[in-house]
């Protein structure tokens, strides 16, 4: 057992840490915010010549063939940076939908681009009504001889601006709130019907709403009407995915505060002398390893294909949400007024951390979908266990 | 002891809501809620209570106040924050005024109060600095006599509404030579006066409210001291207290749950109304049961000083439980809009976001982080307690 990085691995994550500390300063990332989409094309060029962009993909397609620890190394590190360039709905959601589930010639048409930087993507999943459900969708999708046509609203869909290509998830068949007769769908942005509304999330990125009036989807991704088992386990390796991100943020915000702490003085003294505030910052960085300690759990867990993967997750969903709430609170009551300006990062920092909570569901939903996968396998094994007996 | 109301409270009520009805009305409530006509829609809504009588309740009524009872100060407040109108705009009204009530010499009194009490003068508050916060007593603003003026130099900051001000009122030094807390000066300044300077500040609620202000030789005449020079920490702290209970918003609060309790019961999330959720539902009623206890806790105070007497210390439990209140509320409004709590509305409709209370409910939340902050930050209302209630 250890926890060590290949040298492979402590190669992309220097290098990534080389690039945030010269790319990502406060001035510049405000420079990079302000650009078209939130990002700079410049930056995703860049990631696409190191080769940041072909981790996740089956060296089959040109890829790194990478696993849960190579992609935790690079959210980790964007988020200590908050990188505003969109890998989280280009490469691991719209990139690991197609490598899940489209077909070989998709594959091999869409994936390479992915790649070399010249694709971006998006997955709309949300509605306006569907809260974290993923099941109430209520987008349609109708077959006409060999096509099929989309109807209906997306909401929130992260990089929906620049997405060129996006997958949607729509109905074809069952009720609202049926796991079956979901289906995920490949649709250009520039398709007849395709409308979007695009505008800014608190932390800068760009999320659209689309409107879908009698659009023709491209291709069916996966089989139709099983689009949510596909899409699970990509949502679920996001989710550990985002919380990476998180965890390079907290680390980011808790040695800001802690900076601020040794350097600020009021009443003659530095304010990290206060036995009051040493005690919360102690809390601060407790709960920064806890979730260290989680996602380690859930990576390590993925990777070895362990049954008690999606537990990990949960586990660590929760603990991500908790930990970013009490630091990113923290961080803006010890820098007191100076953690209400937009003159320093910390504002920032907290308004990623308050995003990633809520994406895929937030602590709240995922503390209950643990109770439940915990409670019930424990019921599952007692029923075996007087069964035995 | 009876908390319950008498028929002349009951008449007082129904006189409240009566003027509420009437008077906080929808033109007056969107001008006061768009940014852009803020101060012009307080303005009105200010000219209207003072029409009525009621523009300063807690002043003597030689000033222009009212003799109005504990129970119909609690009334008054419960029914203003039912109807969700906002309190005036404390810097005049409730913090300046009362110090100039207090120690301010009759030609003030006559020059400062009924402008105050007309809205015709916008105040802001002058304390902090960028060395003196927590320690305020550490400020380093100067004021140094030269003839019948002092001349002023250093600056202010966190500055809330400065852009708007007509005056000032200020903590200078006039003396270094003794205790931090002595030599401290209460200045009133004319924000016109040559060598103000005022930069804005942009904060994360995406609002322009806080400012730093600049002094650079500006000659203030002695007759705009508030009392004796080297007092003024004195005079400073009794305002603190007004602040501190002014902070605590205790009814504002209970309307802003009641909204978060129809919110949450609107938010549907796999058929299920959000209010239903156990954790969502636990979380709501911890924080009433905490709002609960404040709420007498308010009135316990309030009590006290009706019977002469001194708002003290306990103001600081105010303060702080109060705040961390209103946070948990603003929390909880976030958790509520879900996902839609990260975007920003921008220039869209509400039904073009689809959304319709994400985005304030974000705005709202930044902005509350201030409250922890602000009036003496939360540690330091701690620090009081600890030291002059509890003896530590």
């Amino acid at each position: 057992m250890n926890f060590n990085l290949s040298e492979e691995q402590s190669l992309i994550r220097d290098s990534i840490t080389r690039f945030v500390s010269e790319n990502y300063g406060f001035d510049q990332r405000n420079t990079v915010v302000a650009m078209d989409h939130g990002f700079s094309t410049e930056h995703w060029q860049q990631f696409a010549e190191l080769g940041w962009l072909s981790i996740p993909f089956a060296e089959a397609h040109g890829g790194f063939g990478g696993g849960p620890v190579d992609t935790m190394l690079i959210m980790q590190e964007f988020g200590r940076g908050l990188v505003a360039e969109p890998y989280l709905p280009t490469v691991l959601l719209f990139g690991g939908l197609l490598q899940s589930g489209a077909d070989a010639a998709l594959q091999d048409e869409y994936i390479p681009k992915i790649i070399s930087g010249e694709l971006q993507g998006a997955f709309a999943y949300l509605e306006r009504q569907s809260r974290y459900e993923m099941t109430d969708i209520a987008t349609t999708a109708r077959q006409e001889g060999s096509t099929w046509i989309l109807n209906g609203e997306k909401t929130v869909v992260l990089n929906g601006g620049a997405a060129q290509k996006l997958i949607v998830a729509a109905r074809t068949s069952g009720k609202q709130f049926d796991r079956a007769g979901i289906t995920l769908f490949l649709v250009d942005a520039g398709s007849n019907g395709f409308k979007s509304t695009v505008y800014r999330m608190t932390d800068g990125q760009e999320a659209a709403n689309l409107t879908l009036s009698n659009v023709t989807a491209e291709a069916v991704i996966g089989t139709t009407g099983d689009g949510h088992a596909l899409m699970g386990p990509i949502i679920d390796s996001a989710c550990t995915a985002v919380c990476a991100n998180a965890l390079g943020a907290m680390e980011a915000l808790n040695a800001l505060t802690l900076e601020y702490c040794k350097t600020r003085e009021q009443f003659g003294v530095a304010i990290g002398s206060f036995q009051a505030l040493q005690h919360r910052m102690v809390d601060m960085f407790g709960a920064c390893e806890n979730v260290k300690s989680l996602l380690y759990r859930a990576v390590c867990a993925a990777q070895e294909g362990d049954d008690d993967a999606r537990r990990s997750m949960l586990a660590l969903k929760v603990m991500t949400g908790g930990a970013g709430r009490l630091i990113g609170g923290e961080a803006i009551q010890l820098h007191g007024g100076m953690g209400m300006t937009d003159e320093l990062s910390v504002g920032f920092f907290v308004k990623r951390l308050m995003i990633i909570n809520t994406l895929f569901g937030d602590a709240d939903y995922h503390q209950q979908l643990f109770a439940k996968l915990v409670n019930d396998s424990v019921s599952d094994q007692s029923t075996q266990n007087s069964q035995a007996a | 002891m009876d908390t319950r109301l008498n028929e002349e409270d009951l008449a007082f009520q129904e006189e409240v809501r009566q003027f509420l009805t009437e008077s906080w009305d929808d033109e007056v409530r969107a001008r006061c809620s768009n940014p852009a006509t803020m101060k012009e829609g307080v303005e009105e809504w200010q000219d209207r209570l003072y029409k009525k009588g009621w523009m300063a309740p807690h002043w003597p009524v030689e000033y222009g106040g009212t003799d109005w009872s504990v129970t119909q100060k609690f009334i008054y407040n419960s029914e203003r924050a039912t109807f969700g109108a906002p309190e005036a705009v404390p810097f005049g009204v409730t913090m300046v005024a009362s110090v100039i009530i207090d120690y301010g010499s009759d030609e003030q009194k006559a020059k400062f109060l009924p402008r105050i009490l007309q809205s015709d003068d916008w105040w802001c508050q002058g304390y902090s600095e960028p060395g003196a916060g927590s320690d305020l007593a550490s400020l380093k603003t100067r004021a140094d006599l030269d003839g019948n003026e002092y001349v002023i130099n250093g600056s202010k900051i966190w500055t809330t509404y400065a852009q708007y001000a007509d005056w000032i009122f200020c903590l200078v030094r006039t003396d270094s030579s003794g205790r931090k807390q002595e030599g401290i000066t209460f200045l009133l300044i004319d924000m016109k006066t040559p060598g103000i300077t005022v930069r804005p500040i942009d904060t994360i609620d995406g609002f322009h409210h806080l400012n730093e202000v600049f002094f650079d030789n500006v000659r203030v005449p002695v007759e705009n001291r508030i009392g004796e020079e080297g007092k003024g920490w004195t005079y400073a702290k009794s305002l603190l207290v007004q602040e501190r209970l002014s902070i605590a918003e205790v009814a504002d609060s209970k309307r802003a749950l009641t909204e978060l309790r129809e919110l949450a019961r609107g938010e549907v999330n796999g058929g299920k109304p959000l209010l239903e959720d156990p954790l969502f539902a636990k979380r709501l009623a911890d924080v009433e049961i905490e709002l609960m206890a404040v709420e007498f806790t308010e009135l316990r105070a309030l009590a006290s000083i009706a019977e002469g007497d001194e708002p003290g210390p306990e103001s600081s439990l105010l303060k702080l439980q109060g705040t961390e209140i209103q946070q948990t509320i603003q929390q909880l409004r976030m958790d509520v809009a879900g996902y839609y709590s990260g975007t920003l509305q921008g220039d869209l409709g509400a039904d073009q976001l689809g959304h319709d209370f994400a985005d304030s409910a974000q705005k709202n939340f930044f902005r509350g982080r201030a409250a922890s902050i602000y009036g003496g930050s939360n540690e330091v209302q701690k620090n009081i307690t600890a030291k002059y209630v509890l003896g530590l």
